[in-house]
């Protein structure tokens, strides 16, 4: 429960944050600005700037919000599209059986021996060549970052369903056989309505469990991605590019740990909450995880 | 027989990566000469690309790099000049395959003590506790414990090494950060599995025939569930050998999980295809390795 509660808590502030900014003091609002350049480098957290600044004097509190809106807007978008994707995919496969059934699994089979982290590596950066040679990115760099977002959902939605496939085939293989689905198809309802009006809205507890605990698989992904300079690009800013920036500034002489203990600390504290709380919706529903 | 037709899928499965690989690095616009060594002048440029055959269509190329794997040559590195990829492999898989078998070995050790004592605990607070442990190991990502741990351990206490790859104190930090996760995963799936097991009749039958509660555990309740942490263990083992990008980037190891980044930054084709098929080579081959261990491990598994 506490779980909720902490990320009921950090969506609001995140969602709350830039509101503030708005109706605060002209002051307060630009030393805050997520992207406001100022001499004060490297200041340890004070009653000023909460978490301290970076490298450009820039005000971490604010980047590290700003960020969490991409990654959790990456982190939900990417486990949507697993989710739908994987649904659509498991219960054709359950329900029409045979060979469409073995088509459809030995794809995911195949798929499941890529090595998917590799192949993500590889997608984000020939895919965000692509982006960036087209004329139109180069025209306006708004457009390029949502472009570059569009991507992360596609190549983070586009490996994380296959294990969503395969527990609602196994799902729907055990709905198809009941009575119920049965006596529909005697009073001749087509294959596409037993689907969506029955089958489907049965498996959606588990389906929607699934998706939860995908959930902080995808944000890592991203902030993985991010990390490495593939994913969400400058200026615009997730966990994953903050963490990279505080780990580019280590050096010897002084320790900066704010650039790193505070994003990555919100990070892992997310990823905890979202744990608990996807255990915690599978104890809910029962569901028998792979 | 199963194993042989295992095999054998192996064979068109690889092809298939190769080609996935091949055509989705080639579909990318610009090419690996277009960055920071621009060449000269057309003609030289012509001439580069004519030297790499990058003149030719796809197919063709495909058909080349094919025939180079027959003959055991994976091609010319485009970026790191005079580099065969055979090279680079060569160079940098026995630093990643070291600091992999260390963190390998990190993650049975700490996991699976972690996993039985959490499950033999069950319900009470030593349980909680490493139970906790064992998620947060699981969502701390390696490049927030990479930089922690040399923040804390070389930086400000001056303990270890803060980087490179040169004695055993250099290799400390790195494989923790890069087992640690692992640790987490394996801790979970052992609790998981014994729990499990020790609801199933067995073990019942087991203690009504008075076996004491510790013997129970370690030799019945654990070999079985020790199977699916094998299991895990394959793929698992094959993320590790062929390198962290992160880990090895963040301590300046000079394994081969940095070529595979760069060179995909660069559109180095030979050493992204070749790089992932060795990843693809190495999960197939453990996968199957760890199906035939079932077999010798559990008796009521059988293929056919």
């Amino acid at each position: 429960m506490a779980s909720a509660w902490y990320l009921a808590a950090l969506l609001a502030l995140v969602l709350a944050w830039p509101v503030c900014l708005k109706l605060s003091s002209i002051t307060f609002a630009q030393t805050h600005a997520p992207d406001h350049i100022s001499d004060t480098q490297f200041a340890a957290p004070s009653a000023q700037h909460w978490f301290g600044t970076d490298v450009h004097g820039r005000d971490i509190f604010s980047r590290t919000l700003y960020g969490a809106q991409i990654s959790l807007l990456i982190g939900v978008v990417g486990a949507t599209v697993s989710l739908v994707i994987g649904v659509l995919w498991g219960s054709m496969a359950g329900y029409v059986g045979g060979r469409i059934d073995a088509v459809l699994m030995r794809l995911v089979d195949v798929l499941y021996s890529l090595p998917s982290i590799i192949f993500v590596i590889v997608l984000m950066a020939t895919l965000g060549e692509a982006a960036k040679q087209t004329p139109l990115m180069q025209h306006s760099p708004t457009l390029a970052g949502a472009l570059r977002v569009a991507l992360l959902f596609v190549g983070l939605g586009s490996i994380s369903w296959l294990t969503m496939a395969r527990i609602v085939r196994g799902q729907v293989l055990t709905l198809r056989s009941r009575a119920f689905v049965e006596a529909c198809r005697t009073l001749g309802a087509g294959t596409g309505r037993i689907l969506f009006r029955h089958i489907i809205p049965n498996i959606f507890g588990v389906a929607i469990t699934y998706a939860a605990l995908t959930l902080p698989g995808i944000i890592l992904y991203e902030s993985f991605l991010s990390y490495l300079g593939l994913g969400v690009q400058p200026p615009m800013a997730s966990w994953g590019t903050l963490i990279a920036e505080g780990v580019s500034q280590i050096n010897p002489v002084r320790i900066y740990w704010w650039l790193i203990a505070f994003p990555g600390g919100i990070l892992v504290t997310t990823l905890l909450a979202l744990n608990f709380l996807g255990d915690g919706l599978r104890d809910a529903w029962d569901v028998k995880g792979r | 027989m199963y194993f042989l037709r295992r095999l054998l899928y192996a064979v068109p499965l690889l092809l298939l990566i190769s080609l996935l690989a091949f055509v989705l690095v080639h579909l990318a616009p610009g090419g690996p000469f277009d960055r920071e060594r621009r060449p000269a002048s057309p003609e030289i440029e012509r001439n580069i690309q004519a030297k790499y055959h990058l003149d030719e269509p796809v197919w063709k190329q495909y058909g080349r790099y094919l025939n180079g794997i027959v003959h055991g040559d994976l091609g010319p590195s485009l970026k790191y000049r005079n580099h065969s990829v055979t090279d680079i492999i060569a160079q940098g898989l026995p630093v990643s395959m070291t600091l992999g078998g260390i963190a390998f070995c990190v993650a049975l050790a700490v996991g699976v003590p972690l996993g039985f004592f959490t499950a033999a605990q069950r319900g009470r607070w030593p349980d909680f506790l490493g139970s906790f442990l064992a998620v947060l190991a699981v969502c701390i990502p390696s490049f927030v414990l990479a930089p922690a741990l040399i923040l804390v351990v070389a930086l400000k206490l001056r303990w270890l090494p803060v980087a490179l790859w040169e004695s055993p104190w250099h290799m400390i930090l790195p494989s923790l950060a890069l087992g640690s996760f692992f640790v987490g995963q394996v801790a979970r799936i052992l609790r998981e599995a014994m729990v499990t097991a020790a609801q199933s009749e067995f073990v019942t039958a087991a203690r009504a025939k008075g076996l004491g509660e510790t013997t129970l555990l370690l030799k019945h309740v654990l070999r079985i569930a020790l199977l699916p942490v094998i299991s895990y263990s394959g793929p698992m083992l094959a993320d590790l050998l062929t390198g962290s990008f992160i880990v090895e980037s963040i301590f300046q190891i000079p394994g081969i999980g940095v070529f595979l980044v760069n060179s995909s930054l660069n559109l180095d084709y030979p050493v992204i295809v070749g790089l992932s098929l060795l990843y693809a080579v190495l999960l197939i081959s453990l996968n199957l390795l760890v199906d035939l261990a079932y077999t010798f491990l559990d008796p009521r598994v059988k293929y056919e």
